[in-house]
């Protein structure tokens, strides 16, 4: 086995490791919680990983996004996170495609991938994303923060999670969020993501819900 | 007594937990209605811990959990 997977073992064990390596995921959206979870994807050996952002860095992201750097301000989110990947671990394959998500893309993008990892900073787009995951019968492992709070879980085709989390009308009070926040999400993200491609059990349709300020966790059966 | 509990920025300026007597409550939203919760502020409405809607049906000795929408990223 490669050095660099040394530490992976035996909290996962080489088939699984082998079976990470065989997996293609699709990461959509490339900033606060996508930086996390690409960089988390990439080092743990997950074989190929499409990233997918149409926006570039700008100063009000520095406070929370693991990609982005002063020196980085109006470069393309997806083509520094294929960049990083290939810094960090060059047995990755990666593909940045530089567009934002939509209702016309979204199926293209999805082509091929065994899970999808939702990055994404808005309603709208997840809802996008939910139902491009539901028509193409893949798995997203769904990631939401909004200040000291975030949350996660998987949605598998039939579990209609974001039209149970986002029901008509429903409004962000504000769009703040702190650094230490989409960082958590994206561990949960990643770890359910690694136990459902390695066969592992899981819990599909189980939102976790983290309260940082309050120091609360709570398991919230939605299915 | 219907124990109604509340999570992350809902708990600005509300307890915690509240005690509410079952006394014109049919539904969790008349709940929202009394604690003068806008129904767009919750994303997740659990009676004794599974999912609901607001016209679902409450009644004495429910726990009804609240929690808003998160959605950033």
């Amino acid at each position: 086995m490669d050095p660099r997977y040394a530490r992976n073992v035996p909290a996962l064990s080489e088939a699984e490791w082998e079976l990470l390596r065989r997996k293609r995921v699709l990461v959509v959206g490339c900033g606060g919680l996508g930086g996390h979870l690409i960089d988390m994807l990439a080092r743990i050996g997950i074989g190929s990983l499409r990233v997918v952002d149409g926006d570039a860095f700008e100063p009000s992201n520095l406070n929370r996004q693991l990609l982005s750097e002063v020196s980085l301000l109006g470069v393309g989110k997806a083509q520094t996170a294929a960049e990083r990947v290939r810094r960090v671990n060059p047995d990755v394959a990666v593909h940045a495609v530089g567009e934002f998500l939509t209702e016309e893309n979204a199926a293209a993008l999805l082509a091929d991938c065994d899970a999808v990892l939702d990055g994404l900073d808005n309603i709208q787009s997840r809802q996008i994303l939910a139902n491009a995951c539901e028509r193409a019968g893949i798995p997203l492992i769904y990631g939401a923060v909004n200040g000291w709070v975030a949350q996660a879980a998987i949605s598998c085709p039939g579990d209609h999670l974001i039209d149970l989390l986002y029901p008509d009308g429903a409004a962000l009070k504000n769009k703040s969020v702190l650094s230490f926040t989409p960082a958590l999400c994206a561990s949960m993200q990643v770890s359910l993501c690694v136990k459902l491609l390695t066969g592992r059990p899981v819990k599909t349709g189980t939102l976790y819900f983290f309260d940082l300020l309050n120091q609360e966790f709570e398991i919230i059966p939605m299915t | 007594m219907i124990e109604v509990r509340v999570f992350a920025t809902l708990r600005q300026g509300r307890d915690k937990v509240t005690l509410l007597s079952p006394e014109g409550i049919a539904c969790a939203g008349d709940i929202l209605d009394r604690m003068n919760i806008p129904q767009e502020e919750v994303s997740i409405l659990l009676i004794n811990g599974f999912h609901h809607k607001p016209e679902s049906e409450v009644k004495d000795g429910d726990i009804v959990a609240l929690f808003p929408p998160v959605g950033g990223g």
